[in-house]
């Protein structure tokens, strides 16, 4: 089983921050760590490779330090890290990012399962994993919480979707995105550690995946940041003590009634 | 840019034709001379329709003699002039029509108008299902319809088939989806497919003066917010956050027109396979789908106590949602999620009842529209969005709630 996991480095929640100019993400000076849905997606590829044996593969697109990312990953126990690095990679939007990352799937080719985390926390998009699937031709199961049966020949898993969760199942290779209810991320041990600090990321750019330039980096990306801008956050609401629960109250189901709340 | 085939150079093996999401190329019987070294004629030759190929260059690596061309200095979409209308994806789910899809009807409404073009919506389902009209009174003009019995349950591949099918057919310049697990599912492997532009999970749209849809979207969970345009590729293509939009009043009155599509049946088949439907018995009415939502975390004490907020949202038709501490204690099952980790929710009233408010849970819940929050702690973040706060043991608040929600109910 030769088992892929796209992995992302984001910035930390707490201290991210975008160029208004490009629309891009800032990466420099902030607190970096791995997307933490993509986590789950490493311990599932983890968990498969002591089930059926084989080997796992990070692969990340970002800028050099992104290297830390694909390190912390091989420390929980992947085997090896890809970087797909290059300045004609910036600035890719979720169209570039998926031909990408599915370039180099091709490169490494012979691949049984592609996995990927629901969704990375600063984009929100959920579109890469998809992406993926479809510029390899490939199925794709989505917001995975629980493989049911898996083998080196077909996968059934459920999904978890509005109101419940749906099993589909489907032949391999296939590309499966997942979420955090599958499983608990285990930690690097000191071994993995003393591994990461060894192994050498491989680093490719758009030559060794065979890429279109035109199709890569912000200039292959069919969309357009125009604007930035920051909502105000904060409300200036109005806060009752422990003994106006009364009045809070009514106040409350006065604005569900004003809302259309109350049929 | 265009596509060009390099007739010396087909030798007619049909690659092209089965690899092409469009149906843009076909074989036709015709002798021609090649210039490739081991063969000097072939029978047959590859013709691309270019009015159907949307330039996606699928066809052009597989190719095994580089016969086809994409000549490409920009991806600058030509054509862009034919696409011309609005539509929307009439989301179903096992039968029944998604309140999405009336949502995304009144804002198409909006754009078709403004724009000048028709508004249609695109439904996908089983056989016999009554629905189109629906749409129609929900503002479309045309309700485009594929059925079959196979497409009663979202699959992706044919899905998407549909959709490429469909978009090539009827080129629309803005095609829109509720960013709900389907629409993102659908419409990213779509506009992967067609090489074109899709923002997610939009939360604003209109159209500027050359006709561009402007998307407006929140990124790092609504701290701040991007205004996306998709300037040279067609269709423009876009999720859009449920509750956000308000439907029109339905009107049975209007006029509209509901075609059939026969979508060839290859196009149906699918790898994958729906095996069945599992109901989250916790989640009778889901985070997702709720208008209020009541949310509980740590502040709750013990697992045993959130049969008080299945009550209160029982009594008021609301959904039950969860801070990740909680999620984390199992005290409730993950779906019930809101945050970062977890779902991210916009319903016009959030209820949360001790919960502090980490930036994580409050980047899940921030965009709802009237946010109201119990908690013992006066420092707690979570006050800083709420519209109304309550410093007071939520033990009291609950039902409190319960008996002026009653009374009102009652007049």
């Amino acid at each position: 089983m030769k088992i892929i996991v796209c992995v992302k480095q984001v910035p930390d929640p707490e201290h991210a921050s975008m160029n208004i100019e490009t629309g891009t993400v800032v990466r420099e000076g902030v607190e970096l760590m791995v997307n933490p849905f993509d986590l789950y997606a490493v311990e599932e590829a983890l968990k498969i490779k002591e089930d059926l044996g084989g080997e796992v593969i990070a692969i990340s697109m970002g800028p050099p330090q992104a290297e830390e990312a694909l390190k912390e990953v091989i420390a929980m126990g992947a085997d090896e890290g890809i970087l797909l690095t290059s300045l004609d990679f910036a600035g890719a939007d979720t169209w570039a990012t998926s031909y990408t990352l599915a370039m180099a799937c091709k490169e490494i080719g012979n691949f049984d399962l592609i996995l990927c985390g629901k969704q990375a926390i600063d984009g929100d998009t959920a579109q890469v994993g998809p992406g993926i699937a479809a510029h390899l031709g490939i199925p794709q199961i989505t917001f995975v919480r629980k493989i049911e049966e898996i083998t080196d020949k077909k996968i059934s898993a459920q999904r978890l979707v509005e109101g419940g969760y749906e099993l589909i199942s489907s032949p391999l290779p296939l590309v499966m995105t997942v979420v955090k209810e599958i499983n608990d991320p285990r930690l690097p041990t000191l071994k993995g550690k003393l591994r990461a600090r060894k192994v050498e990321i491989q680093k490719w750019g758009p030559e060794d995946i065979n890429a279109n330039k035109e199709k890569i980096g912000l200039s292959g990306s069919p969309t357009r940041v125009v604007e930035i801008f920051t909502p105000k956050l904060t409300k200036e609401g109005k806060i009752f003590s422990d003994d106006e629960i009364e009045d809070a109250a009514l106040e409350i189901i006065k604005k569900q009634e004003e809302m259309g709340l109350i049929t | 840019m265009g596509i060009f085939l390099i007739k010396e150079k087909c030798i007619g093996c049909g690659i092209c034709v089965d690899i092409c999401p469009c149906g843009a190329i076909s074989m036709i019987d015709e002798l021609h001379k090649l210039t490739i070294e081991k063969k000097d004629k072939a029978d047959k030759l590859a013709v691309i329709e270019e009015v159907e190929c949307t330039l996606c260059g699928e066809c052009v690596e597989p190719c095994p003699t580089d016969a086809i061309l994409i000549e490409e200095e920009s991806f600058e979409f030509k054509r862009k002039e034919i696409y011309k209308d609005v539509m929307v994806f009439a989301e179903q789910r096992r039968g029944e029509l998604e309140e999405a899809a009336f949502e995304l009807l009144a804002k198409g409404r909006e754009l078709a108008n403004s724009l000048g073009v028709e508004l249609y919506a695109l439904l996908i389902c089983k056989n016999i299902e009554n629905k189109p009209e629906e749409l129609v009174a929900g503002g479309a003009d045309k309700v485009i319809v594929v059925r079959d019995n196979s497409l009663h349950h979202f699959l992706p591949e044919p899905y998407t088939n549909i959709l490429l099918y469909i978009i090539n057919k009827y080129k629309p310049t803005i095609f829109l989806a509720p960013s709900t697990t389907q629409g993102r599912a659908l419409l990213s492997r779509t506009a992967a497919s067609i090489y074109t532009g899709l923002t997610a999970d939009c939360t604003g749209l209109s159209v500027d003066e050359e006709g561009n849809l402007i998307q407006t979207r929140p990124a790092f969970g609504g701290s701040v917010k991007a205004k996306i345009i998709t300037p040279n590729t067609r269709p423009q293509m876009a999720t859009v956050r449920p509750k956000v939009f308000s439907p029109l009043p339905k009107n049975p009155e209007k006029a509209g027109e509901i075609i059939e599509e026969t979508i060839p049946s290859e196009k149906l088949k699918s790898v994958s396979k729906f095996e069945s439907w599992i109901s989250d018995e916790t989640s009778l009415i889901s985070i997702e789908d709720a208008d209020i939502i009541v949310a509980g975390g740590r502040g709750l004490g013990k697992e045993e106590n959130f049969k008080f907020l299945f009550e209160l949202a029982e009594l008021m038709g609301a959904a039950v949602g969860a801070s990740r501490t909680v999620i984390d204690e199992g005290w409730i099952p993950y779906s019930h999620q809101v945050g970062q980790t977890g779902k991210t929710v916009a319903p016009s009233i959030y209820m949360a009842f001790g919960i502090s408010g980490a930036i994580q849970h409050l980047e899940g819940m921030r965009s709802s529209d009237f946010i109201v929050a119990v908690n013992k702690d006066p420092e707690a973040p979570i006050f800083k969005v709420a519209d109304i706060g309550i410093v007071a043991n939520l033990f009291d608040v609950i039902p409190a709630l319960k008996e002026a929600f009653i009374k009102k109910k009652n007049g």
